[in-house]
This record gives C-alpha cells, sequence and structure tokens, in this order.
C-alpha cells in the first residue's frame, strides 16, 4: 500500500482566552490514503472545524506534526504554506467564499495568479475547470448572478484548476437547499472518482452518507474512525 | 508584476464611489495648497511690479535730520536741501543719472467757476523721468520752461477730471493760488500708489516759477524734497553713500555729528512689502495645508475602512496560495494609483483654479514649483502609508483568522 497522503500525529491545538486556555484540539492522530473520500463529524466545538484548518495550512498546530505528501509542514513558514495551499490543497468553503467583483471565470483562475501561470493558460485551465462542473457559459456572470449551487460549483471548479490532489470541504451544503445539496455532492464524488483525494467537515448525516470514511470527534478527540461504502458510489453502481 | 497592476486597476474600478471620495480627498488637498500659494505669489509679485513701476532705483532726499537719534535739529532751522545742492549732486555724483528737485505746496486750483485742492509740485524735466509719467495730451515740462521760469503747469488726471470734466485742459488758463498758468499738458493716470496718495491728483510747474511765485520762504533756494535716479538699481548703495558725502561736505557736517538730510530708497520699501506679501502667502498656505491635512485623514479613513472590511478578502486570496508579499504589493499599488491619480488631478486642478481666479478676480497668480511638490508629495504618503499599512497588518494575520473576519 502507497503512503498515506495525509498523516497527522498528536495533534494539539490550544486558544488563550484571557488566562484560561481552551484545548480545541487535544492529541489527534490519523491518516488519510491517496483516493480518499472522508467526512469528519462531530458535534459543534467538538476540534472538526480546527482539524480542517490545520490540514489546510490555514493555522498551525500548537504541537504535533502534520505530514502533506511525504513534507512535514507543521513547521514551515508563512510564505511556505502558501505555496501548499497553492499546489497541494483546494478549498471548497460553506460560504462560497468568492470575490464578489470577479467574474465566475477570473474567481476560478485566481490560484493559477499566485502560482504565477501565465494569462492564457490561466484562461484555458479556468475554462476547462468551470467546464468540468457544468458552468462553462455562465464563465462571465459575477457571483452575484448566480445561484447558491452556481456558485458553490465555481467555488469547486476554483479548488480543482491547480489540479490540487486533495480538495478541503468545510460544510459545502451548509448554505444550500436539499436538492442542490444532493447536486454538489455529486459532483464532489465524481470528482473523487478521478483520483482527488476529498475530505469533508459536515454534521449532517445524509452528507456524510456521501464519503467512504467518516471520521467522528468530541471534546477535541477522534473518537470513531469507521470506514464503509459510499452512498454516492452505490447510486452510480445502481445507475449502470 | 503587470497581473497585480490589473488586479488593482479592476478593484479600483470595481468601488468607484470610494475610489472617487478617497481621491477627492487628495485633490481637494493639493489643489487647495498649490491655489492658495499661487494667489498669495501673484500678490507679491504684483506688489513688487507697483513698486518697481515706481522707480527701483530712485532715491528720496529730504531736509532735516534722521528722525533716530536723540535730540534733532528741527526741519527749519537751518537744516536746508537747496537747488544748488542737488545740482551739485547731478554734477559731481556719477552714479546719479537724473534728478528732480521738488517745492511742493497744497493750493487751490481755480477754473472759471470750479475749483480744487492739489499738490502744486515745482519741480524739473527729470522729475517726469524718475516718476515714470507720461503725458496723455499735450507736453511735459521741460529746460525752457524751467530757465524762464514760465507759468505753465502739467495736470495730474484727477485735477483736469475735477476742473475740466471731458474738456480738453491743454491751452487753457488756470489759477494757482490766484495766479495765473497756462496748461500745457496732462499727465497719463498713473492710479493709486501702493502707499496710498492718488499719484495723480497733482499740479506739476516750472521748480523756478514755484520757488518764485507760489512758494514764500525764509531762503528762497530751499527744497522740499527731490528725487534722485541712481545709475543702476545695484548702485542704490554706493549713489546713497556718494551723495551722503557730498551733502555732508557741502552742510559743514562734522565727523561726529549727524547728518541734518534723510536719504530714503524704494527697497527699503520693497523689502517692507514684500516681507508682508510674503506672510500673505504663508497665511494662505497653512490654512490651504489645513485642508491638506484634513483631507489626509480623509484618505486615512477610507483607506482604513476599506483594506478593513476587505480583510475576507485578504483572507480567500491567502487561502489559495497568495503570499504576504502578493497582498501587501497588491494594496500597496491600489493605494499608490489612487494617490497618484489624486495628485494628478489635483495639481490640474490647482492650475485651473489659479488661472479661474486670475481670471475672474483680476488677480495675477503663480503657481509655485514648491507647493505643487509639497502638496503632491504629502498626498501620496498619506495615500500609500494608511492604504499599506492596514493591508500590511492583514498580510500578517494568519489566513483563518482573515478569512473569519466579519
Amino acid at each position: 500500500m502507497s503512503e498515506p497522503i495525509i498523516q497527522v500525529k498528536d495533534l494539539v491545538k490550544t486558544y488563550k482566552s484571557g488566562d484560561s486556555e481552551l484545548r480545541a484540539l487535544d492529541g489527534v492522530s490519523f491518516s488519510i490514503d491517496r483516493g480518499e473520500f472522508v467526512a469528519i463529524m462531530g458535534p459543534s466545538g467538538s476540534g472538526k472545524s480546527t482539524t480542517m484548518n490545520m490540514l489546510g495550512c490555514l493555522d498551525t498546530p500548537t504541537e504535533g506534526t502534520y505530514i502533506l505528501d511525504g513534507r512535514d509542514v507543521s513547521k514551515l513558514s508563512g510564505d511556505d504554506l502558501a505555496h501548499v495551499r497553492n499546489a497541494a490543497l483546494g478549498f471548497v468553503f460553506q460560504g462560497f467564499n468568492l470575490l464578489p467583483r470577479l467574474s465566475a471565470l477570473d474567481n476560478v483562475a485566481l490560484p493559477l495568479v499566485y502560482a504565477r501561470a501565465d494569462s492564457g493558460e490561466r484562461a484555458r485551465r479556468a475554462e476547462r475547470a468551470l467546464d468540468r462542473v457544468g458552468l462553462a457559459p455562465r464563465m462571465k456572470h459575477k457571483p452575484n448572478q448566480l445561484s447558491g449551487g452556481q456558485q458553490q460549483r465555481v467555488a469547486i471548479a476554483r479548488a480543482l484548476v491547480g489540479e490540487a490532489p486533495i480538495i478541503l470541504a468545510d460544510e459545502p451544503t451548509g448554505n444550500l437547499d436539499t436538492k442542490t445539496s444532493g447536486e454538489i455532492m455529486e459532483l464532489l464524488t465524481e470528482i473523487n472518482g478521478e483520483g482527488r483525494t476529498i475530505v469533508l467537515v459536515t454534521h449532517e448525516p445524509d452528507i456524510a452518507e456521501y464519503s467512504s470514511r467518516v471520521l467522528r470527534f468530541k471534546d477535541g478527540r477522534l473518537v470513531e474512525d469507521v470506514r464503509r461504502a459510499p452512498k454516492g458510489r452505490r447510486a452510480a453502481c445502481s445507475k449502470s | 508584476m503587470f497581473e497585480v497592476l490589473r488586479t488593482a486597476v479592476s478593484s479600483l474600478w470595481a468601488n468607484k464611489t470610494r475610489s472617487i471620495l478617497t481621491m477627492l480627498g487628495v485633490v481637494i488637498g493639493v489643489g487647495a495648497v498649490i491655489t492658495m500659494v499661487a494667489v498669495g505669489n501673484g500678490a507679491s509679485r504684483q506688489m513688487e511690479g507697483v513698486i518697481s513701476g515706481m522707480g527701483v532705483n530712485m532715491i528720496m532726499v529730504l531736509p532735516g535730520a534722521p528722525s533716530s537719534g536723540g535730540v534733532r535739529q528741527s526741519a527749519g532751522s537751518g537744516a536746508r536741501l537747496t537747488l544748488s545742492d542737488i545740482r551739485a549732486i547731478e554734477e559731481e555724483c556719477w552714479s546719479i543719472l537724473e534728478i528732480a528737485p521738488q517745492v511742493s505746496t497744497s493750493a487751490q486750483i481755480i477754473f472759471e467757476n470750479r475749483n480744487w485742492q492739489a499738490s502744486v509740485t515745482g519741480t524739473t524735466a527729470g522729475f517726469f523721468s524718475i516718476r515714470e509719467y507720461h503725458a496723455e495730451r499735450g507736453r511735459l515740462l521741460d529746460d525752457i520752461d524751467e530757465r524762464s521760469a514760465a507759468k505753465t503747469a502739467v495736470l495730474g488726471s484727477t485735477v483736469a477730471r475735477e476742473l475740466f470734466g471731458g474738456m480738453d485742459p491743454v491751452g487753457q488758463t488756470i489759477r494757482v493760488s490766484s495766479i495765473p498758468f497756462e496748461v500745457v499738458g496732462v499727465l497719463a493716470s498713473k492710479g493709486q500708489s501702493a502707499m496710498g496718495p492718488d499719484q495723480d491728483d497733482i499740479v506739476v510747474v516750472p521748480i523756478t516759477t514755484a520757488q518764485r511765485r507760489l512758494v514764500r520762504r525764509a531762503f528762497s533756494d530751499s527744497l522740499s524734497s527731490a528725487y534722485l535716479q541712481a545709475r543702476d538699481v545695484s548702485m542704490i548703495q554706493s549713489a546713497m553713500d556718494e551723495v551722503s558725502a557730498l551733502l555732508r561736505q557741502r552742510h559743514r557736517i562734522g565727523p561726529d555729528d549727524e547728518d541734518d538730510f534723510r536719504l530714503g530708497n524704494m527697497t527699503d520699501v520693497i523689502n517692507s512689502l514684500s516681507q508682508s506679501t510674503r506672510i500673505m502667502t504663508l497665511l494662505l498656505g497653512s490654512v490651504a495645508s489645513i485642508s491638506l491635512v484634513v483631507g489626509g485623514i480623509g484618505i486615512m479613513n477610507i483607506m482604513l475602512v476599506s483594506v478593513t472590511e476587505r480583510t475576507r478578502e485578504i483572507g480567500i486570496r491567502m487561502a489559495i496560495g497568495a503570499r504576504a508579499l502578493d497582498i501587501r504589493l497588491q494594496f500597496l499599488l491600489e493605494a499608490m494609483l489612487l494617490s497618484l491619480a489624486g495628485g494628478v488631478i489635483g495639481i490640474m486642478l490647482g492650475y485651473a483654479a489659479s488661472a479661474g481666479v486670475s481670471q475672474v478676480l483680476d488677480w495675477p497668480t503663480s503657481v509655485s514649483g514648491g507647493a505643487v511638490t509639497l502638496a503632491a508629495g504629502f498626498s501620496c504618503f498619506v495615500g500609500v502609508f494608511f492604504g499599506f499599512y492596514p493591508a500590511w497588518k492583514a498580510s500578517t494575520l494568519r489566513p483563518i483568522d482573515a478569512l473569519r473576519f466579519e
């Protein structure tokens, strides 16, 4: 079996609020293999979002190590982390987090700007990514001219455009209705089927069902790690 | 780099109202400083022009001791300035080009049934060239009038208007203190002098006539004053020294005694006047500087707010791979573009407003390079600093904090 793409060991994150110290993560260890579709679940305050931020290199752990694709990123500097986020990770957020002033195409192309790609290549790759999520006809639209589901598709295209091996989705369906949520999850499942690793944070069991593995958190600790057949794959199988 | 520039421009364009408001602070501040200083400078230029029109290389000689010092002789007690003193100056002082001895009095001027009180000056032909009076009608007085002690007079334009209305005074006879004079010319108007008196309210007659007929003095040779013209402005001081030495010798003043005459020149007047216009320029400039500072505070405010409200954008950019440097560069460029554009428009506005003031108020203005540099430099500094500082702060945040910023 190949080396896991994500390996965290004894991850600890503490926040200081006044005199008291809040232990958001209290010694978490797990590893994720290439091509897995993992859902992180747990009630609010359980540490699932903190874990996600660590995995996304948006925040650094107080203690512990994080080995991403064979490289220890827990001690990297800000600019190196920026490079890791750009090259290895794609983000999908609950609130979409698109830049309101840019068109869908420019939003999708933004990671490539920071990857120093030239403008022709940026446009070509961004168009392909938008096409992949089915939004090529709307690439000139601004985010506020798109529905929630479409905005999330743009965000997914932005996560895909850099060919990052890992997609991190933080409550990607939190702001969407049930039908649209289903469509977004189908899309993520397809992307997972193309070989990308997906880590998803959710508190909705329906959404977690699309994953092949559930990590359950409680009080800053990992309390459950279950693998099972994902719903999306089952649906895809029954169709064929 | 080009990409960053494009991002900056599109971001400014996308927030047109905010960009314009921010720029407005710079525009008004820069424009106000440039205009105000231009108005002040223009005023001092005009003042200098008026003064040099009065003759910068002119020296005044007055009888009587200078006002400084302790016990002084009164002007009448032997302290005299005579026509022969002035003639001697003309002959012996190389640095003096022209002389205009004066005997002045005030007299009732009568023409037919009208009368007018005017100052009457008995002088020589040199008076007109030194004081830069020109004939508008008729002729000026000449040496023949002087030698023959002719009863001829040249009228200032005010006197001509008061006595003759629209009529041509040349060839008419007026009475000055009951003595008939023939009007031979009218002077072109010079307007109000910088020091106050109406320079057109005069009647000029030959000095010989004035001494013999109009002014009754103990010594008929006495003068009220004299104007001397130095060869060149740069020679004023040496000319004054020369004149002073000659007069002391002629008046037999001992080395330890005070002068019994006074010398003055226009540079003193120019200095004091340009001092006051400089103060005015400074005053206008500082009032405008306040608006520049207020504008700067406006820029500061809008920049702080706009960068703060874009903290989330900074977070998104960092999440997808922007380095702190990328963020700083983008905001620095935005702030620079805004300030530069504002500065350029402000400079144009300043020039336009200065030209407008010149046109509408008929007030000469002169835009000063120093004011342009200062105003533009200051506003650019303020814009760039306050646009950059919050962005720099945001770029040092952890991405997750910037991303969560509401």
